[in-house]
């Protein structure tokens, strides 16, 4: 069960080069702006070039820092099961915001609080629809009616003439 | 004094009993508000802005219109705390530094304590920038005018220098970390030239990367994929569910009464200036850090963490109100929506203000007072209740506090991408924390950033590329100086130690 | 673009032969209310307050909504609308970025993607300086301007709102007319600009009427002249001894340069016009409410107020002005 799935070493290095790629590509689109000291100060890209610059300086020392651990040093980043748990909420938090556009905020929210209960959690069947619907109901009430905050809306609000 | 019976008429004004039923009205919806990150203070004041015309009509009707209105506001910057201590989300941006110190103490088991240090300091910051504003007023105001493009740019260096410099954190790391933040704060359109940095191109890019939507996923939803490593649990749930904890750390507070003095100055400067409720927060922190003899233990749960930003954001955001009423300069959103009110209820922001509608300018001030009492009689008696959701079971808090943090980033900019965006800020929340990568540096380089950019940018064409501009007078030249020292301030006791250490 | 532009015209020659009694159409739901601006400024203030009215006076059965998204100077705004294509429960407020945005970012927008609803005001831009200074008119000003236009250290500093937009476009016509030189500096707000030349960071700025009127009764800037063809209508005193009638226009001193700021309201394209016709009427009456009335001579409006075809020809030969003053100034996005 606690086997590492990610050692330090790993994370370290792989998270510096990414940045490392984000400072190029921040250092790229600021040259094609203009990254001089003009007569009257600095161009659209002057700032952010250096940003970018020092963006892969640093990262450049962190990949080096990351890949010189060694033994004891590249202790584990994150264990298997660990890592399960933390997919078994991301995974679902993905597929939730990707039906947000689908299908409105309220079902959506109303499924992801009662899959997490019922799932995780094992309550009973009722306290799960007691407590998914009734906060998809607290915020309809919250933001569209008492606040006017306009939330994404799917077909099911537009046939009950909600939306 | 003249001021003293102006507010003693202002508060005849204000203390009618429909008055103060407004209050509470207005404050209960701004703790509400301050509670979702989804709702800000200008929504709001927004959506009740409409309501209160039929108020204004009647006689004194204004008074009770922005009674009720700035109570909103006073609520909001109550409820911002709440979620930041309970569960390391900001419910609106000035309560970002109060996770710091406030998540560890709820983490600790100490959520009431945190929140009754929160709560009691805002009101010491509000109450003082109340009595500035009722005695300081006029030469106040005229300050703010002081204020170009230079004076900003060095305020906001102070900021950061205050702030930084003393990371515990790699430097290396804390150096990128900040300037993945810049980066960020620069997406979107140039403030100088009009041209599109780093949008690639794309429309989702335009708007660029909002401060609150980076917050909610760093923290929010960060902090909650870090929870489920170490089970399906919050650490919190020993909170105490008593009123007496209020009364605890009462007896705990005046001790930390310097900080929350120095906390006061820097926010109801910050307010006038107006530099804003966030930085205000950040600089505050940053500077009770390095005054306190316990500096090195801030960010594992120290009361005074919680009481440094608290009280400056509340100090600044009731400053603030002082350049908008008579400059019309709003110093936040909300600030802004509600001079649009003034403007709409036929009363002129400016100078001239003061002299022209005495009874509505003492009757708000008389409000700023008893608001801000009506606000902490409710939150405090409130903190059972708060401490008391942290007892919710993990399984289902859980998901709910998700939805929330979408909820919240959706309605940033009305766009599903924010929420894309948040679950990337998540994720990469939980990363960088366990790397060691200091998150705050990044946040406050996004909340600066672009502000900071703009005012070098526009000092520098005053000056025609001039940097002596940052020490062309008393002023400026004090505060870039300061900020400068501040900065290297890290570096000299470091040597000063090692030279010391070899002697 | 050709074929969008003829269903444009279709749709407002259809608006206009609808008969005004039939209001077949009625929102069934919240409208949203754009505002391609940051919360504060002066599209957004219009907004605001013509959502004040309408629930004030219940003009609308349903409830009205105004959002900001100001992200790429307004890009943000009107591509969500132009996107919302044949959304009835949409509209937005315009201000000049309707056009200097799309010619000076390259953003994938026109007008012609919108449906033209209703001009609901113009505003007006002043030129303004510290009440500390010498200049009483816009000549002795422009004259020093020109003495210093070699000397870029000692040329006035110009305060705007945002870079490229009205603000800059009239300070480069006053150039191009004059042979003056002025360094422009961009703020964020209206607000802020009349603060930083009350604080004389700044020696002049181009603001609206209501962002400086504050500023003007306290004593603090004096108006040199305005940028219109005739002078402001409004006679009641506003400080002690002027009214906003009494300010010259720029032409009378010799400054031929005018400009007015469109307020007028769209909706997305492709929508019926029965629903746009309901905005009219809705919009009609709200311009007959005394709140109303009390904002435009605040804000020194010129109130001309177009609907139809009428409108949509004044938004075609203000986007073609824009075209050759950005022209002119070097504004247009470079491909």
């Amino acid at each position: 069960m606690s086997r590492p799935a990610f050692r330090y070493k790993s994370a370290e290095t792989a998270v510096a080069a990414l940045f490392f790629l984000l400072g190029l590509l921040v250092m790229w689109d600021s040259a094609r702006l203009g990254a001089r000291w003009a007569e009257d100060g600095p161009q659209a890209g002057y700032f952010p070039f250096y940003i970018g610059l020092f963006i892969c300086v640093a990262s450049a020392v962190n990949f080096a820092g990351g890949l010189r651990l060694k033994g004891e040093a590249n202790r584990t980043f994150v264990e298997t099961g660990q890592l399960t748990l933390v997919l078994a909420v991301l995974v679902p938090a993905a597929i939730y915001v990707a039906l947000i556009g689908w299908l409105g905020i309220y079902i959506t929210s109303a499924v992801f609080i009662a899959f997490f209960m019922r799932w995780l959690g094992k309550y009973a069947w009722w306290k799960v629809a007691v407590v998914s619907i009734g906060t998809s109901a607290v915020f309809y009430l919250v933001f569209e009616i008492w606040f006017l905050v306009p939330l994404p809306k799917g077909p099911l609000e537009e046939v009950l003439g909600l939306g | 004094m003249a001021e003293i019976e102006a507010l003693m008429h202002g508060f005849a004004v204000a203390l009618s009993l429909k008055n103060v039923a407004f209050m509470f009205v207005g404050i209960i919806l701004g703790v509400i508000i301050g509670v979702l990150p989804g709702l800000g203070g200008a929504n709001g004041v927004a959506i009740l802005l409409p309501l209160t015309f039929s108020m204004a009509q009647s006689p004194g009707g204004t008074t009770t219109a922005i009674i009720l209105l700035s109570c909103i506001y006073w609520g909001a910057l109550f409820g911002g705390a709440i979620t930041s201590i309970l569960f390391n989300i900001p419910g609106e941006p000035w309560s970002v530094a109060t996770t710091f110190d406030g998540y560890p103490l709820a983490q600790q088991g100490r959520a009431g304590a945190a929140l009754t240090a929160a709560f009691t300091s805002s009101f010491v910051g509000a109450l003082i920038a109340v009595i500035v504003i009722t005695f300081l007023s006029p030469i106040v105001a005229s300050f703010a005018l002081e204020f170009g493009p230079p004076e900003f740019f060095a305020v906001y260096l102070l900021t950061f220098c205050a702030f930084v410099g003393m990371s515990k954190e790699p430097p290396f790391k804390t150096i990128a970390s900040m300037m993945i933040g810049f980066a960020l704060a620069a997406v979107g359109t140039d403030p100088v030239t009009g041209a599109l940095r780093l949008t690639f191109g794309t429309e989702k890019l335009l708007n660029g990367f909002d401060f609150l939507v980076a917050v909610i996923g760093l923290f929010g939803i960060g902090e909650i994929l870090l929870t489920l490593e170490e089970g399906l649990e919050f650490k919190g749930a020993r909170a105490k569910l008593s009123l007496g904890v209020v009364l605890e750390t009462w007896k705990e507070l005046p001790r930390y009464w310097m900080t929350s003095l120095r906390a006061a100055a820097v926010g109801c400067f910050m307010g006038i200036v107006p530099g804003g409720a966030t930085p205000a927060s950040f600089m505050s922190y940053g500077v009770a850090r390095r005054f306190s003899r316990d500096g090195d233990k801030f960010g594992s749960g120290q009361v005074e963490g919680v009481v440094a930003p608290e009280t400056a954001a509340h100090a600044a955001g009731t400053s603030a109100l002082l350049p908008m009423l008579t400059l019309g300069v709003p110093g936040s959103p909300t600030a802004a929506v509600l001079l649009g009110g003034l403007l709409i209820w036929g009363l002129q922001p400016g100078p001239l203000l003061f002299v022209e509608q005495k009874d509505f300018v003492w009757g708000l001030i008389a409000s700023m007072y008893l608001g801000n009492i009506a606000g902490l009689i409710v939150v405090l008696t409130c903190v059972p209740a708060f401490a008391a959701i942290l007892r919710i079971p993990f399984s289902v808090i859980a998901p709910i506090i998700v939805v929330i943090c979408a909820i919240g980033s959706y309605t940033v900019h009305n766009s599903i991408f924010d929420v894309w965006m948040m679950v990337v800020f998540g994720v990469a929340g939980y990363l960088l924390k366990k790397l060691s990568y200091p998150l705050a540096p990044m946040v406050l380089a996004i909340v600066l950033g672009d502000r900071a950019e703009a005012a070098f940018r526009q000092a520098m064409l005053v000056s025609q590329g001039d940097l002596r501009v940052f020490f062309s007078n008393a002023l400026v030249g004090t505060m870039t100086g300061l900020a400068l020292v501040l900065l290297v301030w890290p570096l000299v006791t470091w040597l000063l130690s090692r030279s010391r250490a070899s002697a | 673009m050709k074929r969008q532009h003829w269903q444009t015209t279709l749709a407002l020659a259809a608006v206009l032969a609808a008969p005004l009694a039939a209001q077949a159409w009625e929102p069934t739901k919240t409208v949203e209310f754009i505002v391609p601006a940051g919360t504060g400024g002066g599209a957004d203030q219009m907004a605001r307050a013509i959502q004040g009215i309408i629930a004030k006076h219940g003009l609308m059965k349903q409830s009205m909504v105004v959002v900001n998204k100001s992200g790429g100077a307004g890009a943000e705004g009107f591509l969500d609308v132009k996107n919302a294509k044949g959304d009835p429960h949409k509209i937005i407020i315009t201000l000049s970025n309707l056009f200097t945005t799309p010619l000076a970012q390259g953003t994938p927008f026109s007008w012609k993607d919108l449906t033209p609803v209703k001009m609901m005001a113009l505003d007006e831009f002043v030129l303004w300086v510290n009440a500390e200074t010498p200049f009483k008119t816009s000549k002795d000003y422009v004259q020093q301007a020109k003495d210093r236009a070699n000397d870029p250290s000692k040329r006035f500093k110009m305060g705007g709102t945002g870079a490229k937009q009205e603000d800059e476009i009239i300070t480069v016509a006053v150039q191009q007319k004059t042979g003056a030189r002025f360094t422009y500096i961009p703020f964020k707000g209206g607000g802020d600009v009349a603060v930083q030349l009350v604080g004389k960071h700044v020696d002049s700025t181009v603001n609206n009427p209501i962002e400086a009127v504050a500023h003007w009764r306290g004593g603090k800037l004096r108006p040199l002249c305005v940028f219109d063809q005739k002078r402001m209508p409004y006679n009641n005193k506003v400080t002690d001894a002027q009214s906003w009638a009494d300010i010259p226009t720029c032409k009378e001193q010799g400054l031929d340069v005018d400009y007015l700021m469109l307020r007028g309201i769209f909706m997305p394209g492709g929508v019926k016009p029965d629903q746009a016709q309901y905005y009219v009427e809705v919009l009609r009456k709200v311009q007959q409410t005394p709140e109303w009335k009390q904002l435009m001579e605040q804000g020194a409006y010129n109130t001309t107020s177009l609907e139809g075809k009428e409108y949509a020809d004044w938004v075609a030969k203000e986007e073609q002005r824009h075209v050759e003053l950005m022209k002119a100034a070097g504004f247009l996005h470079k491909k």
